[in-house]
């Protein structure tokens, strides 16, 4: 057993933490950086914080992600790391050529207290900017918040340096993404290209961190928000954020910069979700829905109906991002299982309001916890006390998957050890019709491996 | 502009058109895309594979989380090494100082889980904020009556190889604090190898057969006691020379004990590290059962490998690794399967081992220190390589320009060390390399250039 010492009994834990259900807010914002087109994420900090990221990124997209270091020494250390970037911009321009680069900060260069206003001031005085090229900058101090903080800080400084109101509004639509996989935001421009509406999505990862094999490696992908659309987005009537961890910041942002409206909403996981996303869509958008999406609809429940009965009363744990997990929550409880344990290292008050909210009646006995303590040794914990029949979380989960003999299915980040996640879409009917299956599979396989022989069915 | 790609130019040699020498261990510019490490990184994958100790790491969680069993060390016994422990700082340790937050996170962690020894990793800010972490360890060790070893390693100080010094300073620390192992007068230690794949495992049975013991793996399936008491061994054989010469020359000083340096990798090299030790201990019965045994082994071997030879002549390889010692023996190992190395590259290289390297490559071999993702493809384009042996951010590269690869780095999934593993290693080319797959990128011939 990986994972023998996990007892049942809870002793308290004031200080430990023990296999993390998070990470550090750069690489957060070095995911979202990659969703803009021509965009090198800079991390400002040692040379091992962006080797790092990169390489969790890489393990989990199976993709080349480039990334610049300030490569920050003992001098640095005790002199701020003012020189490092001022270097860092003029190598990069002259040997990478990206149109922006998208700086962020680490724990060290946070405590050491870099001003980068005033490193990147000093940059454009010095003309180590070109003419037409960008850097732009957040804080991402890894000892606050998680990736996810990361995430919605790196979304927040697009609005800052790019989201600019001209007096025309144009009917576009913006939709920011949460923290979700290259085929989400796929999915998410595929229906809004169905309902005719007009929208910029941002960041998107899509064509970047799903490139195709042609034989070439560009060092930026054919994907990726433009940095006109990213201007443009300040000419929008109206946005619409997904996931309130990551976009809530940049939603408010716009709107105080540009007076553009917004809503923010769950991530279009699961039936509910994706049934509030396209009539906020549609409602802003002005477009009725057409058939096809309401089709989309009527087979993601008729696939349901068909197989209720599997899903009915089972026990679900579950780890992840505050802003997955909340969607995928209340679809458990729309196909009738019952989520008993939930799990997000990131802090914050909107998990708890929202797990209480969803499941104080339907599923009484739920354990949740967000933030400190709430790792991967205490879900494992609670299964020990009260079994589940699957365990929903990234690839760290195989252990307790393994020890506990629990079905599994990996949704998250890092998925390092099956392809799929960036394969097929979990947002909109068709992600839920693709979830449907996926959790299937793995009950009924689990069924038919370990059912009495007798037991063992061929029409299910 | 120009500074920069002077600097490169000092970096880059093509052998038979350039006289100069790669240019070796220095800093990475800032700015620069490149596939080397921090110091914490580089203590945390020497130490990792210790099973019995507790690894905890002092610093926000980031460090803790990218390290966390990302290492295919294999253990025969406790399995501690493969969870991750943080003292997760949040901002008010930063404002307030973290060592409450590390003392009380260790006696947890020592309660709950009784290890044999733990291991502390200073991370960037530690440093910064001031923890002193060598006085908090001390403190647990003594009321917990086990090592509890400060590992200094706030990654901004230098790069991955001044982290392998801190590790081995670390170890340097528990060696000589035992001694109740039974101890052969034929013992060694086998210091750099670690157990990935079970790699280990391998040179333990050739060794067995040698009756040679092996008192101490430093630090591939590793324990502590065992480690405790490797100053009592008479020889260490170093493998991966950049990470363990520091200790192998400190267990010199401190214990007398003599130091050989040796590759399993490839059959050269493997047959020579059997050798080499044989010859130490100036034993003709233990040289004869190493002669025998690589007689043996190679009865079976060269023949398997006949078929992926030609299979595989005249293909051309990329090779761009961690160490310096490690591409000196890919560079050995694919020529015994008729493949040409046509880039050698690595991220710690010293300008003495670019020297070695270039005196074993073909004319027209390009030989590069610390390389970005940009060059690594130029040069594949250029040479027209078929094959790129790296490791995990080198991967995804490869294949989108359509060539093999191997990993010969954490993730790599079979043994490649020894006899059996110059086999694997030899299947693992033929299969990457002669994929179906890359039959189809390009649609169709002319699309190729």
């Amino acid at each position: 057993m990986l994972l023998r010492h996990t007892t049942a009994k809870e002793v308290d834990r004031k200080a430990l933490t023990v296999n993390p259900a998070k990470t550090c807010q750069p690489v957060g914002a070095m995911y979202a950086a990659l969703g803009l087109h021509g965009c090198l994420p800079h991390s400002h900090g040692s040379q091992g914080c962006c080797a790092y990221h990169r390489s969790a990124l890489t393990r989990h997209f199976k993709e080349p992600v480039v990334a610049s270091t300030s490569s920050f020494s003992e001098g640095s250390s005790v002199f701020g790391g003012s020189a490092n970037l001022l270097t860092a911009i003029e190598t990069i321009f002259t040997v990478y050529e990206p149109d922006v680069i998208a700086v962020h900060t680490t724990c060290l260069s946070e405590t050491i207290g870099d001003d980068l206003n005033q490193i990147v001031s000093k940059a454009k005085e010095d003309g180590k900017i070109p003419d037409g090229k960008r850097v732009i900058y957040c804080n991402t101090p890894s000892y606050v918040g998680s990736h996810i903080t990361g995430y919605s800080n790196q979304v927040a400084a697009f609005i800052k340096f790019f989201s600019t109101a001209t007096p025309k509004k144009r009917n576009v639509i913006n939709l920011i993404a949460g923290w979700m996989e290259p085929s989400d935001m796929r999915e998410l421009k595929r229906i809004a290209k169905v309902m005719e509406t007009r929208t910029i999505l941002f960041p998107d990862m899509s064509g970047v961190m799903d490139s195709p094999l042609t034989g070439k490696y560009d060092i930026y992908p054919k994907g990726g928000t433009t940095v006109d659309e990213m201007i443009a987005t300040g000419d929008s009537k109206f946005s619409i954020g997904m996931g309130m961890y990551c976009t809530q910041d940049a939603c408010i942002k716009l709107e105080n910069k540009c007076k553009v409206k917004f809503e923010v909403m769950e991530i279009p996981i699961g039936l509910k979700a994706t049934d509030q996303f396209i009539m906020s869509l549609s409602r802003h958008g002005n477009v009725p829905v057409p058939d096809s999406i309401t089709d989309e609809r009527g087979r993601l429940l008729d696939l349901i109906a068909d197989n209720s009965k599997y899903f009915y009363d089972k026990r679900v744990a579950l780890f992840g991002d505050p802003d997955t997990l909340i969607p995928l929550v209340e679809f458990l409880l729309t196909l009738d299982m019952k989520p008993v344990y939930i799990v997000t290292g990131t802090p914050g008050k909107h998990f708890d309001e929202a797990m209480t909210e969803m499941l104080k009646d339907r599923v009484p006995e739920a354990k949740f916890r967000s933030g400190e303590g709430a790792d991967l040794f205490r879900l494992h914990q609670w299964i020990k006390q009260e079994g589940v029949d699957l365990l929903i979380g990234n690839s760290y989960g195989k252990y307790i998957a393994r020890d506990e003999n629990v079905p599994f299915v990996r949704f998250g980040f890092p998925v390092v050890d099956r392809p799929g996640s960036n394969s097929f879409p979990h947002v909109g009917y068709v992600g839920a019709i693709n979830w449907v299956t996926k959790l299937l599979d793995v009950i009924l396989d689990h069924q038919d491996r370990t059912c009495a022989e007798e037991k063992v069915e061929l029409v299910m | 502009m120009s500074e920069y790609l002077q600097d490169r130019e000092k970096q880059i040699v093509t052998k038979g058109k350039d006289a100069h020498d790669v240019e070796g261990g220095k800093p990475s510019l800032s700015g620069s895309v490149s596939q080397r490490a921090c110091v914490f990184c580089g203590s945390r994958v020497v130490l990792y594979p210790i099973a019995d100790a507790v690894h905890l790491v002092h610093g926000p969680i980031g460090c803790a989380s990218y390290t966390w069993d990302i290492r295919g060390a294999l253990s025969s016994g406790p399995e501690l090494h493969r969870s991750s422990f943080s003292t997760d700082l949040r901002e008010k340790h930063v404002v307030f100082g973290g060592e409450t937050q590390l003392y009380q996170s260790l006696v947890e962690l020592i309660d709950k889980y009784q290890p044999k020894a733990a291991f502390v990793y200073s991370t960037c800010i530690v440093g910064v904020i001031g923890d002193d972490v060598q006085s908090v360890c001390k403190r647990v060790a003594e009321e917990k009556s086990i090592p509890v070893i400060p590992v200094m390693s706030e990654g901004f100080q230098g790069s991955k190889k001044d982290g392998y010094k801190i590790a081995c300073d670390a170890l340097a620390a528990l060696i000589g604090t035992d001694e109740s192992l039974d101890v052969s007068s034929m013992s060694i230690n086998i210091l750099g190898d670690f157990n990935l794949a079970g790699e280990l495992w391998i040179l333990e049975e050739y060794y067995k057969k040698m009756d040679i013991q092996i008192l101490a793996p430093i630090t591939g399936d590793g324990r502590v006691k065992n480690i405790q008491n490797a100053h009592r061994a008479a020889l260490n054989v170093v493998q991966c020379s950049g990470s363990m010469m520091h200790l192998a020359k400190y267990m010199k000083e401190t214990y007398g004990i003599p130091f050989i340096k040796v590759s399993y990798f490839g059959i050269e090299d493997m047959s020579d590290a059997l050798y080499e030790v044989a010859k130490f201990f100036k034993n003709e019965v233990v040289m004869d059962k190493a002669r025998e045994l690589v007689k043996d082994q190679l009865k079976n071997l060269l023949p398997a490998l006949e078929p992926y030879k030609t299979a595989l002549t005249g293909k051309k390889a990329a090779i761009y690794v961690g160490g310096a010692f490690k591409a000196i023996s890919l560079v050995k190992a694919l020529r015994l399967i008729g493949v040409k190395p046509v880039i050698v590259g690595t991220q710690t290289g010293n300008t003495d081992d670019y020297r070695l390297l270039k005196t074993i490559c073909d004319d027209g071999c390009i030989l590069v220190d610390d390389s970005n993702p940009i060059e690594l493809s130029e040069f594949v384009k250029q040479t027209g390589a078929d094959l790129f042996i790296g490791g995990v951010k080198e991967r995804p590269i490869a294949y989108k320009l359509g060539i093999g690869f191997c990993d010969h780095n954490h993730e790599r999934k079979m043994a490649l060390a020894g006899y059996e593993g110059m086999l694997n290693f030899a299947k693992e080319v033929y299969e990457t390399v002669s994929s179906p797959v890359w039959q189809f990128v390009h649609r169709t011939s002319s699309e190729k250039n």
